[in-house]
């Protein structure tokens, strides 16, 4: 459309403004669509053009375009357009709208696309209430690929897959997507219009208009399905499909709105401004100060294993997890690694540590030199991996006579019956981490208490677990002590 | 800037949004999921958009969405959400959609086993899609790198407007060790003039995958191919470790790449002049590096959790001239460095022919 000519002279049957004068992006017949004459799509896209133009709001629409005979809508409308996979306009539309909140999306579908490999994305952002709008375009065949059944194919006809006519029993029945989606929460708008004549086609336009309002107020989904004529397919010629239209389509898919919220539902409220980009560190919870602790000197060569292991609930990768974030504020290099894979069955848990000076390099610990074991498998089954001259924490009265080995030091305390007396026997698996930290000084304590503090979060904890790291020690030195006495402890 | 122990999975998400990431939309699979709630967790906090999708399916055609209106998008899943994703990728590449996709690998094929593996190869760098296209595949193996390197795949996504892949596995991302966040966030990214954001400005613009005439078609994918000469030329990146005077050169990437340093270690103390190619792309691949090592190592170990992938391209940039070994496991089995140590041991002493022995021994 010119810019020269006066609004209120505008010519009645020109084209509308935000579809292009010439479609340039068409290889050739620039001046006419690919429809075939008599199509709905022809008369259903120059119905949403128009109300694109009368409500002002071209430069905001995306139109998101199909597969299917509806693919080619970016040769026609002068807006910003995106072309998707078969099925997924719905998908791709909630990525736009949720992206660009601003912008008006118009997802246009065929039945197929709709209402077979898309029936989960139209059922889920009408579920969700996505403000976009979807224009169904309905002929009950699928037409680009040929003729085959659509899931909205009445019973009874022939197409290139129902030879022999649709049946309930092997094809199922129509689908009545209305219906189907207005029975949901989340829509705000569905109607279901026809292009039989021209006051069906006169109804189509105010229900597109009216869909396309709601979303501009923000209020939620709404879908227009369009009865359509496709007489190519249904070899038909225009006058023929347009009666078929009219009197055998609307009486299967009955006309009308099927759900309209837009007096009660209120607009969704706006996305909360992004916030600035100084404060984002903050926001993720990174850390902006270092620890107050001198770090390791230089002297120290530090590089240990350690496998803690016990039942699921022992505390086990919390103990870990303290004894690395020690190691970090220490200066150490450190790794933290679960028990992943067939280990995570019936109920064990534990964890690789590993402290070092240096880089690490694996930090899967498959032959520890501290392993600290919370019960008795745990102890038969890493005991056998654990290096010469290794230690041993094991979570009990005594060493179990057979599961012993002299070439280790093996020290056996009652860790959660500490921690019982102390107030609760959760706190078990940091009384195991207070004679660990006695036996090998590998951190001092007061870096472990400061890690302790950043990872408990209950003050309540926190004290209990400062104490039972202190019994811990204590009970670590008193064992140590007897033990000087009776040197075949384990 | 001090450091933060953390999950390599929660680590990603963080470098993701400080570089930039404003939008996530993604289905639960294990062992992706700590991606998925740190998205959910941050992306709001941080003025973005997190979605869970109601399938892979969805996620990639939201992702898809959002990268047509010029956000930086990110999407995680593990294998077989991945493959449900792969129509998607195969789109993104064709219409030039810059995105960042996580494959925290599990074991497979079909529904597998939830413990890790590195069988997702093939998927993530030969296609996996249908068509002619290319993603860019980085393998982080620290928790540092699971950040580092999501923050590059944005840079890498936007400059070749390009699905960027970050292939991982169970255990880089459950793992806690301490990372670095040098936390400068990217400056806010400028829409691109490409997006369709429905404004005034991005109007006129259209992103589709479609070219009917068969040589259109032909000149976009020749054009995309260029851009992956421009990406191999360009992007390549790996580790060396110990290679200086190495005869016996792992390749491995990703935790096993980890594993593998340990190996060199009690090689080393062996007497085996061993070393270590970590690809830190996966595509492109380093060819032209193992090129390089082809005229001084006497062979080349792949190691995978896989029944062999990679070692496929290690043959390929071999072109033969050297011997390529390979060790595997799979099933969610991880090899410890014992056994990796006792097998490359036994294939010296049994296996490897005269010539490798000699270098290897007299090393
Ligand atoms: S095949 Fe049917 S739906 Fe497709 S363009 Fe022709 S008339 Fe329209």
């Amino acid at each position: 459309m010119p810019e020269t000519i006066p609004a209120h002279m505008k010519p009645i049957h020109a084209k509308a403004d935000c579809l292009y004068d010439s479609y340039f992006r068409k290889e050739d017949n620039q001046h006419q669509t690919h429809y075939c004459p008599g199509c709905g799509h022809g008369i259903t896209l120059k119905l949403l053009a128009e109300a694109i133009d009368e409500l002002g709001i071209a430069d905001r629409v995306v139109v998101v375009s199909p597969v299917g005979c509806s693919v080619f809508l970016y040769y026609y409308f002068d807006t910003g357009n995106v072309q998707v996979a078969h099925g997924r306009a719905p998908a791709a539309a909630t990525g736009i709208k949720r992206a660009r909140p601003d912008a008006i999306v118009i997802a246009y579908q065929g039945d197929g696309d709709l209402a077979a490999i898309g029936s989960a994305e139209i059922l889920h952002a009408a579920n969700r209430g996505e403000p976009i709008t979807c224009i169904f375009v309905n002929n009950a065949i699928y037409g680009m690929t040929g003729g085959q059944m659509a899931p909205t194919t009445p019973l009874g006809n022939r197409t290139t897959t129902t030879p022999f006519g649709r049946t309930p029993q092997n094809d199922g029945y129509p689908l009545h997507v209305s219906e189907v989606l207005a029975a949901l929460d989340g829509p705000v708008y569905i109607e279901r219009v026809a292009l039989g004549n021209v006051k069906q086609i006169l109804a189509a336009r105010r229900a597109i208009r009216k869909a396309l309002e709601s979303q501009m107020k923000g209020l939620g989904f709404s879908l227009v399905e369009v009865l359509s004529p496709c007489p190519t397919i249904w070899k038909m010629d225009p006058v023929e499909a347009q009666r078929h239209v009219r009197e055998v389509m609307t009486s299967l898919y009955p006309l009308g709105v099927k759900c309209d919220r837009t007096a009660e539902r209120e607009p969704l409220p706006a996305r909360p401004p992004g916030a600035p980009l100084a404060e984002l560190p903050r926001l993720l919870r990174i850390p902006e100060q270092e620890p107050a602790f001198e770090r390791r000197g230089a002297t120290g060569e530090v590089d240990l294993r350690i496998r803690v292991a016990g039942f699921g609930g022992q505390g086990v990768l919390l103990l870990g997890q303290l004894l690395a974030e020690a190691g970090m504020d220490y200066g150490l290099e450190v790794s933290w690694l679960p028990s992943y894979g067939p280990e995570m069955r019936s109920g064990t848990s534990n964890c690789h540590v590993r402290l070092s000076s240096k880089p690490i390099d694996s930090p899967l610990v498959s032959k520890p030199d501290v392993l600290i074991a919370l019960n008795e498998p745990s102890l038969r089954k890493f005991l056998g991996a654990v290096r010469p001259g290794g230690t041993v924490l094991y979570n009990g009265s005594a060493i179990p006579g057979d599961a012993r080995r002299s070439d280790v030091a093996m020290y056996a305390l009652p860790f959660f019956e500490i921690a019982d007396r102390e107030g609760s026997a959760k706190a078990g698996n940091v009384v195991a981490l207070g004679a660990l930290l006695e036996a090998l000084p590998v951190v001092p304590v007061e870096v472990v208490e400061r890690a302790m503090a950043r990872v408990v979060k209950s003050e309540k904890w926190l004290e209990l677990d400062r104490r039972a790291l202190e019994r811990g020690r204590q009970a670590l030195r008193e064992l140590k002590a007897e033990t000087v006495k009776e040197p075949c402890h384990a | 800037m001090p450091r933060q122990l953390i999950k390599g999975n929660e680590a990603l998400v963080k470098g993701a949004i400080l570089g930039g990431c404003r939008a996530f939309y993604g289905y639960p699979i294990t062992p992706a999921n700590e991606l998925t709630e740190a998205a959910a967790f941050y992306l709001p906090q941080a003025g973005g958009v997190f979605l869970q999708a109601e399938s892979e399916v969805a996620a990639i055609n939201m992702v898809y969405g959002a990268a047509s209106a010029g956000v930086r998008v990110m999407t995680a899943s593990s294998g077989p959400g991945i493959s449900l994703m792969s129509e998607g990728i195969s789109y993104l590449a064709g219409a030039e959609l810059p995105c960042v996709i996580v494959n925290v690998m599990r074991g497979g094929p079909g529904l597998g086993n939830i413990a890790p593996e590195q069988s997702d190869y093939f998927q993530a760098v030969k296609g996996g899609g249908h068509g002619n296209y290319r993603c860019l595949v980085l393998a982080p193996a620290t928790a540092q790198e699971m950040c580092d390197l999501a923050r590059l795949a944005f840079e890498l996504a936007d400059r070749y407007r390009n699905p960027v892949m970050i292939l991982t596995d169970g255990y880089t991302g459950q793992m806690m060790e301490p990372v670095d966040f040098h936390s400068t966030p990217a400056a806010e990214p400028k829409v691109p003039d490409w997006a369709v954001c429905g404004t005034p400005e991005t109007r006129r613009n259209l992103i589709t995958s479609i070219y009917l005439q068969p040589d259109d078609l032909e000149r976009h994918v020749r054009k995309l191919a260029a851009k992956y000469r421009l990406a191999e030329e360009h992007e390549t990146r790996w580790e060396n470790y110990h290679t200086e005077d190495a005869d016996l050169i792992f390749v491995g990437y990703g935790i096993v790449s980890r594993i593998l340093k340990s190996v060199v270690g009690m090689l080393r103390e062996r007497g085996v002049r061993a070393g270590l190619l970590r690809p830190i792309t996966l595509y492109p691949f380093p060819t032209a590096e193992i090129r390089r090592l082809v005229g001084q190592a006497a062979v080349f170990f792949t190691v995978e959790m896989s029944t062999g992938q990679m070692i496929e391209d290690v043959r390929l940039a071999v072109e033969g001239e050297r011997p390529v070994e390979f060790y595997g496991r799979c099933g969610g089995n991880v090899p410890s460095a014992e056994e990796i140590f006792d097998h490359v041991m036994r294939w010296i002493d049994g296996r490897a022919s005269q010539a490798v022995q000699e270098v290897l021994s007299h090393a």
